[in-house]
């Protein structure tokens, strides 16, 4: 190992010596040395390749989900193959899918700035963005499975002559608050945060386009310690604010299963179960992203060994969790003694749609604790095999929780089974295409890395104790340095 | 720090406005500590009209250029104090208000208690999630976008910006910026003061002076802005109009939703027949299945004859019950269940007149007639055909029953009203021997 923390060329900050500060960045890198490569990201005359390839896919995607809701809307909800009992299928499994990896990134971008974990600098742009996306197709799914779209403002409290109100009493409208909120204050949380990046980019511009762009967008910042210090208080409200929020919206979501009658459905497990699986699901599509992402733009030295490693912690962490709440499910279920619980948690495993239920219990349960080994929380293709585990998993889960318990409720006489048309699967599919377009163009124009957080965790920063970001009035001003890497 | 660093360059600032106006100077810093040393001296010398500029936020520098917190959380709180108010309001006045309550509010902004499922109007606890949710929500608009408003940007006009050397405070550079219009400003001096801190470069921030003709918004501008205004007033002029005014022709009905479609209904006018009517009459004569109700004895209990005292048409009733119907125990058994749901609710389960429906509308008043004692000597006398037809159309206060219950029921019921007739004050001898045991054992 080189003096910059290298092994065999690639930066290796992942020992964990108590008496060593593993750090970030590598050492030797200097302010601009990070606006170099963030800014590169998007100041390439052409991108690689394999964006040109992705964009291409994920735009005929989009094109797909575009033809698939104009064919819905002038033909009406029947094409989708829902009907009594299953009156929810793939729309709200995806809505809930979707809403839930939008959990990660404001878990990385609030929860743990109050913590003050450090590690999140490199890859909190990423996630919040990955959010925002998420939260725009999870919306998409609500809004277009009402039956007569053109009616959908009937969701808010709009003056009408008709006197006629929503029903504030009911869970699916705490949902349209909910994500709405969410929506609102997670892209307000990830625009602000990016106002003195996008500033970078607009006094590095070249082109006028550009120089124009950036500089509308970043609101003539200039980066005044005034300025920074306002900058920091609201950030720092911010994730006070988003905190409580993002556990709020799952829970909501939750409710919309957990205060209606159906076995199955009608537990108090619910909101932390979902949380905990919201958590869980985000972070796998976190690392989906930042693999092929760093891969392809050189950021190994920024998103680092380390944090994919933590990444893969808390994904072991939160699977459990999940794993653990499946277990209680069915737990309660027998100590209930209620023989419709029993019925629904037996048909979950043993009925027609078991298949589901053990993909998903491979995909979530059994799959993410390879993590317990060290080697395969640094072997990138085991990580993105179990991220990708992950995702399918958390897809079913929701399946398997909306449609087994609407097929198979009290009455027999009222069950029926659910498959889905090729519409709905083409929806998905197209839903897909919509967040890898929003998200590549990001990567494209947009800071995908929080320079002026980065630069504040730099060993360069630290000259007496300078690391706003973090601010810990408890913490030592002097940092011992680490010159010298691990022995 | 170099010796040419120190002499102020001039910047490139485009000259073509009717001169350059000094805004102040910038000297730049190597790093973090020199800009912070270099602040709290600036401090101390009594600057009041400055600040620093940096890459990312410098720990300490607040404390070094005595930058006061901002109170910024405490207005955040009260936004947020406000959207939890305005949910409680919201939820209270839509889901909970009585529009009677409030006559004065015009109808578009009416609240309206729905009633759901029997829940109270008002539950506090069903209201929590989007309480909640607004108050974040509110809070934390006012957190961005108050940051953004207490930080005066956006600024896009900003001197600062004609400098290139200024341009890297956004990447690795780190600047302090006097104003000229601080009271302690000194060209000459201030430049000697901050090269004196350590600065590596100090340079002026001049602004070009816009001539007057720049400053005036350009004719053509001016012009188009007006005719577009005049537009865009149209449609809320139409809008206006239709307001206020009355119009015979129906409104525009953009989606559909299957509510006008092909057909004639039954009401409406046909333009092809000849009494423009779309609903059809049968063909004369036409009698559609079942409906040829021939035998008057079974259909009718009646047949028209003639009143001997008046010589005027009038029905003959029939005296016994049809040949379709077997008078049998089973049959006035099946009398008897359908009897007690239609007849018993104002006659009683006794025929006595005296039901649940006829005592509750004696109780509440208002002109009800009492309904008949089916047993006493008038109804007694009636012939069955009377009976039959009583049930079929009614009579006097009493609704019909014949489109709610079939022939055979009618009759069935007619012979559980004569067996009601025959057991009031029958003596127990008319009793078979098995019926009286039965009655003597209890
Ligand atoms: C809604 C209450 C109501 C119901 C139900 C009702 N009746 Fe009557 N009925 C009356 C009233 C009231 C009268 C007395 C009418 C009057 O004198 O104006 C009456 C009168 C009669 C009479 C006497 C008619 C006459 O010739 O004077 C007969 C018989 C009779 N009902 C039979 C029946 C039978 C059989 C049924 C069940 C199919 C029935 N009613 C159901 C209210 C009712």
């Amino acid at each position: 190992m080189d003096i910059s923390g290298r092994v065999n060329g690639e930066f290796d900050n992942t020992w964990d010596d108590p008496q060593k500060r593993s750090p970030l960045v590598p050492e030797h890198y200097k302010f601009g040395d990070v606006t170099e490569q963030v800014c590169g990201v998007t100041e390439a005359w052409r991108p690689p390749k394999a964006w040109y390839v992705a964009f291409a896919i994920s735009v005929s995607l989009l094109g797909l989900l575009g033809a698939m809701i104009v064919y819905l809307f002038f033909t009406g909800v029947g094409v989708w193959n829902l009907n009594n009992p299953v009156g929810w299928g793939f729309d709200i499994t995806n809505f809930v899918v979707w809403v839930g990896i939008g959990h990660a990134g404001t878990l990385i971008s609030a929860i743990l700035f109050l913590f003050r974990q450090k590690w999140r600098t490199a890859i909190n742009r990423f996630a919040e963005a990955m959010t925002i996306f998420a939260v725009i197709c999870a919306l998409l799914f609500p809004g277009i499975h009402v039956g007569r779209v053109w009616l959908a403002y009937w969701m808010g409290p709009l003056p009408n002559q008709m006197a006629m109100w929503p029903n504030f009493r009911s869970p699916l409208l705490w949902d349209v608050f909910a994500v709405g909120t969410y929506f609102t204050v997670s892209a307000l949380f990830w625009y602000c945060g990016m106002i003195p990046d996008i500033a970078t980019l607009r006094d590095r511009a070249k082109g006028p386009i550009r120089r124009f762009a950036y500089g509308v967008l970043s609101l003539g910042w200039t980066g005044a310690a005034r300025h920074w210090h306002r900058f920091e208080r609201a950030y720092l409200v911010l994730a006070a604010l988003s905190t409580p929020l993002v556990l709020s919206v799952h829970s909501v979501v939750s409710f919309d299963f957990a205060t209606s009658v159906l076995p199955g459905w009608h537990t108090t497990i619910f909101p932390p179960y979902f949380v905990a699986g919201a958590i869980f699901g985000g972070f796998a599509m976190v690392l989906t992203l930042a693999i092929p992402a760093r891969q392809l733009w050189g950021l190994k030295e920024i998103i680092t060994a380390r944090h994919l490693e933590n990444m893969c912690k808390i994904i072991l962490a939160t699977g459990s969790m999940v794993g653990y709440a499946y277990g209680m499910e069915f737990f309660i279920a027998w100590y209930s003694g209620n023989p419709y619980e029993s019925f629904t948690f037996l048909a979950r495993a043993k009925g027609p749609f078991a298949w589901a239920y053990w993909t998903m219990i491979s995909c979530n349960v059994l799959a993410p604790q390879l993590f317990w080994f060290r080697a395969c929380r640094r072997s990138i293709p085991i990580m993105f095999f179990v991220a990708m585990c992950v995702n399918v998993g958390m897809w079913f889960e929701r399946f398997v929780i909306i449609v087994t318990s609407l097929s198979s409720d009290y009455l027999p006489a009222n069950w029926g089974g659910y498959r889905p048309s090729w519409v709905e699967i083409c929806t998905l599919l197209g839903s897909i295409g919509l967040f890898m377009t929003l998200f590549l163009l990001f990567i494209r124009f947009l800071p995908v890395i929080a320079m002026a957080e980065i630069k504040t965790v730099m060993p360069a920063a630290h000259g007496t104790g300078a690391h706003a970001f973090d601010y810990n009035p408890d913490e030592p001003k002097e940092h011992p340095q680490v010159s010298e890497g691990r022995q | 720090m170099s010796a040419a660093a120190t002499s102020p360059k001039e910047p490139s600032v485009p000259r073509s406005g009717a001169g350059v106006r000094l805004c102040g100077l910038l000297a730049e810093f190597r790093d973090p500590d020199a800009l912070r040393e270099a602040a709290r001296r600036v401090r101390a010398a009594g600057f009041s009209r400055w600040d620093c500029h940096s890459p990312f936020p410098i720990h300490g520098i607040d404390d070094a250029i005595g930058i006061r917190l901002t109170k910024l959380p405490i207005v955040v709180f009260f936004f947020g104090l406000m959207g939890c108010l305005t949910a409680l309001l919201l939820q209270w006045w839509t889901n909970a208000a009585k529009p009677a309550d409030y006559p004065m509010v015009p109808t578009f902004l009416q609240g309206y208690g729905f009633l759901i499922s029997g829940k109270p109007f008002w539950s506090f606890q069903a209201n929590i999630p989007v309480i909640f949710e607004l108050t974040v929500l509110f809070s934390a608009l006012c957190a961005g976008i108050g940051m953004l408003v207490a930080n005066n940007l956006p600024w896009f006009s900003n001197p600062l910006f004609n400098s290139e050397r200024f341009r890297r405070v956004t990447n690795d550079a780190f600047f302090i910026r006097v104003d000229s219009t601080d009271s302690k400003f000194h060209l000459q001096q201030t430049q000697g003061f901050l090269a004196s801190l350590g600065a590596i470069a100090v340079e002026r921030i001049e602004d070009t002076i816009p001539t007057p003709a720049e400053t005036r918004l350009p004719g053509g501008l001016v012009k188009t802005g007006i005719v577009l205004a005049c537009l865009g007033l149209i449609p809320l002029a139409f809008i206006a109009v239709a307001r206020s005014n009355k119009s015979s022709s129906p409104r525009i009905h953009l989606i559909q939703d299957m509510d006008n479609q092909e057909k004639f209904k039954a009401q409406a006018a046909h333009p092809l027949f000849k009494d423009k009517r779309a609903m059809r009459e049968p063909i004369a004569g036409a009698i559609a299945r079942g409906d040829l109700r021939e035998d008057d004895r079974f259909y009718r209990g009646y047949k028209m004859g003639v009143d001997p005292k008046t010589n005027q048409p009038a029905p003959v009733y029939f005296e016994t019950f049809p040949a379709q119907v077997p008078v049998n125990e089973a049959f006035v058994q099946r009398g008897q269940q359908r009897f007690n749901i239609y007849c018993s609710p104002c006659h009683g389960v006794d025929g006595s007149g005296r039901g649940m429906v006829n005592q509750r509308a004696l109780e509440l008043g208002g002109g009800w007639v009492q309904a008949a004692d089916l047993r006493d000597a008038d109804r007694r006398s009636r012939p069955v055909g009377q009976l039959f037809n009583t049930i079929t159309s009614g009579v006097r206060t009493m609704p019909p029953y014949g489109d709610q219950i079939g022939e055979t029921d009618r009759w069935a019921i007619v012979a559980y009203v004569r067996a009601l007739q025959k057991a009031e004050g029958a003596a127990i001898e008319e009793l078979p021997e098995k019926e009286r045991s039965a009655l003597r054992k209890r």
